[in-house]
């Protein structure tokens, strides 16, 4: 194990598990911040520079900040902070969680077909990824737009307020 | 235990941590964010078998986890727009609470 | 002349031979950063005093004249002020968040000057996706400025983070979509090879700059008036205002943390005028072949030195917008625009094969209409009807 990803994977870990656990929602948001960036870290660790950085642009640029705001939005004046934060179910979905994380582990320790050595890293350049998106992709990459722009404009007509009606 | 075991037992770990946060949270928000959390451990696993595949040259994990990206943001927009809309209308964010289908 | 354009890239490699090879790449990296950040200190210690002192001038005052020799001593006297200044925390405040929150503006900040080409090799990282890095590292400020305004538990603060937040996003969109047109032509969001592309005379004069060309023109300008709305600057003063707001996220800020968030806000505004330096102006070529011979750096540090000086200017000239004014010019104008910018450059492109007579005049003619004539559409739609009379203005003597 590298030193580097062994940083990077404690870090992420870590805020990952405070992001799930904080009270205060906007600490479980700014750690969720640092899950992420500690991601992206990780794909540049992995030679997936286009990707770190797209994984930075758009979930501390953009997810971060929307979710920012949506906890401003809907901020409960009315409940003081005290009362419960976890669901009734709060065991079963730990013992859950846990039996899937077994279940994985177990899959992935004992399989054969992960025993490969690192091969050599491959240059990807910006501009072959650009390529491939415009030849292989093309038709991905449209539907891609279509869901984009679908979704933008759904997001903005379920979050308009509602004319008031006679 | 070589190191591709590692990246897929980093990112099982991340993603029962986010499944966790969804399951126990009341919050929608919350849940929101654990369900994010486990789909970026699912690209991790794009990434890390991208990097130790045979075919490196042809990006297929990197243009998987572009496009799941791009997914992500689309769903993120959507998911908070209903939140905020919830709690409009119920005045809590609290999926607990949220459990009837009278409007 | 070589040896003067490449002084400091082999004063690094004379200073770097000396430590053992294991130790080499971070003595080199370590040496990289601490000159940035020594030139970009000092930079923004004299730029703090023209700023006061330009603004003075424009304001008909003297600006600052105590310390030292025309006031030139006066960002000692203001580092002085801030450092012993008490360290002021609100009672109610997020501790940990409102601490963490200039350290946070500062660190991405400072990381986006990394990739920007300061002279022929003078890059700190050449990175293949230069372009995407520095809008990457620019979205972590927005986190940086939503931190602390939340952590203060101020009204004024919550208010100015969400109209900051509010304006950098509106204004990322024009800003990324005018640098995409630089990035088709280049083939390239490496800015070292944006650089490169530029560096050609058109007709053994003319440099190849891409601020020439008609889409390169809109495109500065879009960029300029993006980036002075994503650094916060006057006309785009908003979060900060001091009229409205006191000052905005900054308003439970003093002391060293005031500096830091002072420091940060100036540091990405030489960010974003170098990243337009090196877009639009060419980096760090020379504006004629005559002139060749000036060391790289100092075309790069003189361009931005003339851009950073249009912004005072600006701040200066222009009062402030409204917020909803800042939102129609973001959304119903710039974003337009650059849209309109993308379309022209791709035309532009196309165009170069064209092969008869006076061809780079007419292709050069039909971009030009291309773009001027969508922006007297927009503009007469948005100015409506509303005509102002012609101000006077007086002048003490």
């Amino acid at each position: 194990m590298s030193p580097v990803f062994a940083m990077l994977a404690a870090m992420t870990l870590a805020s990952a598990i405070a992001a799930m656990s904080f009270r205060k929602l906007v600490h479980s948001a700014l750690s969720m911040i640092l899950t992420f960036s500690g991601l992206a870290s990780i794909y540049l660790h992995l030679n997936a520079q286009f990707v770190g950085l797209v994984q930075v642009l758009v979930y501390v640029g953009a997810v971060a900040i929307l979710v920012v705001f949506a906890i401003l939005l809907t901020r409960d004046s009315t409940r003081d902070s005290s009362v419960r934060s976890l669901a009734q179910s709060w065991l079963t979905g730990l013992l859950v969680a846990g039996a899937v994380f077994g279940t994985l582990a177990t899959a992935i320790i004992g399989s054969r077909a992960l025993d490969r050595a690192l091969p050599q890293a491959a240059e990807i350049t910006v501009k072959k990824i650009g390529e491939q998106l415009m030849t292989r992709y093309i038709i991905p990459l449209e539907v891609i737009a279509l869901l984009l722009t679908a979704a933008m404009i759904g997001a903005v007509i379920i979050a308009m307020r509602e004319k008031e009606r006679k | 235990m070589n190191s591709l075991h590692q990246y897929l037992l980093f990112s099982a770990l991340l993603f029962s941590v986010g499944l966790a946060g969804a399951l126990t949270r009341r919050n929608a928000i919350l849940v929101l964010i654990g369900v994010e959390l486990m789909l970026n451990a699912a690209n991790l696993n794009f990434i890390a078998f991208w990097r130790y595949g045979p075919n490196p040259e042809a990006l297929t994990g990197i243009m998987f986890v572009i496009f799941s990206i791009a997914i992500a943001a689309a769903e993120a927009a959507v998911g908070l727009a209903l939140i905020i809309s919830i709690y409009r209308h119920y005045k809590t964010t609290n999926v607990d609470e949220v459990n009837e289908l009278k409007g | 002349m070589d040896q003067i354009d490449q002084i400091f890239v082999s004063l690094k490699h004379w200073a770097v031979h000396f430590f053992p090879d294991a130790l080499q790449p971070l003595v080199s990296a370590g040496l990289s950063i601490a000159a940035l950040i020594a030139a970009f200190g000092s930079i923004f210690a004299i730029t703090t005093w023209v700023e006061r002192k330009a603004l003075g001038r424009i304001q008909n005052r003297l600006g600052p004249n105590r310390v030292g020799p025309f006031g030139l001593l006066q960002p000692m006297a203001d580092a002085i002020k801030m450092l012993t200044k008490e360290d002021i925390v609100p009672v109610s405040a997020d501790h940990v968040v409102h601490y963490l929150a200039p350290f946070a503006l500062i660190i991405p900040v400072s990381l986006a000057l990394a990739v920007i080409p300061y002279g022929r090799n003078m890059a700190l990282v050449d990175l293949d996706g230069g372009v995407l890095f520095f809008f990457a590292v620019g979205a972590a400020a927005e986190v940086a400025v939503f931190m602390a305004g939340w952590s203060s538990r101020n009204k004024y603060s919550i208010l100015g983070a969400m109209r900051a937040i509010a304006q950098m996003i509106s204004y990322e969109v024009p800003l990324v979509l005018s640098t995409i047109s630089v990035v088709m032509i280049a083939g390239s969001l490496s800015l070292v090879k944006i650089v490169e592309a530029q560096n050609h005379f058109v007709g053994d004069w003319l440099p190849g700059w891409y601020v020439l060309t008609p889409w390169g023109f809109a495109g500065f300008v879009l960029f300029m008036i993006a980036a002075a709305a994503e650094s916060n600057r006057a006309p785009f003063d908003l979060p900060e205002a001091e009229s409205e707001i006191i000052a905005g996220y900054l308003t439970e800020y003093s002391g060293f943390k005031y500096a830091l968030f002072f420091l940060g806000e100036y540091w990405g505004m030489f960010a974003v005028s170098g990243l337009a330096v090196t877009l639009f102006l060419g980096g760090w070529t020379a504006p004629f072949p005559f002139l060749a011979w000036v060391p790289s750096f100092v075309w790069f540090f003189a361009k931005l030195g003339a851009l950073i000086l249009l912004f005072i200017w600006i701040r200066g000239t222009l009062p402030r917008l409204r917020i909803d004014q800042l939102m129609s010019f973001a959304w119903k104008f710039l974003l337009p625009m650059s849209l309109i910018n993308i379309v022209v450059a791709a035309l532009w492109h196309f165009t170069a094969g064209w092969s008869f007579p006076s061809a780079p005049l007419w292709r050069w003619l039909l971009c030009a209409a291309l773009v001027v004539i969508p922006y007297l559409g927009f503009g007469h739609a948005l100015a409506g009807r509303r005509r102002f009379p012609k101000r006077v203005y007086q002048y003490a003597t």
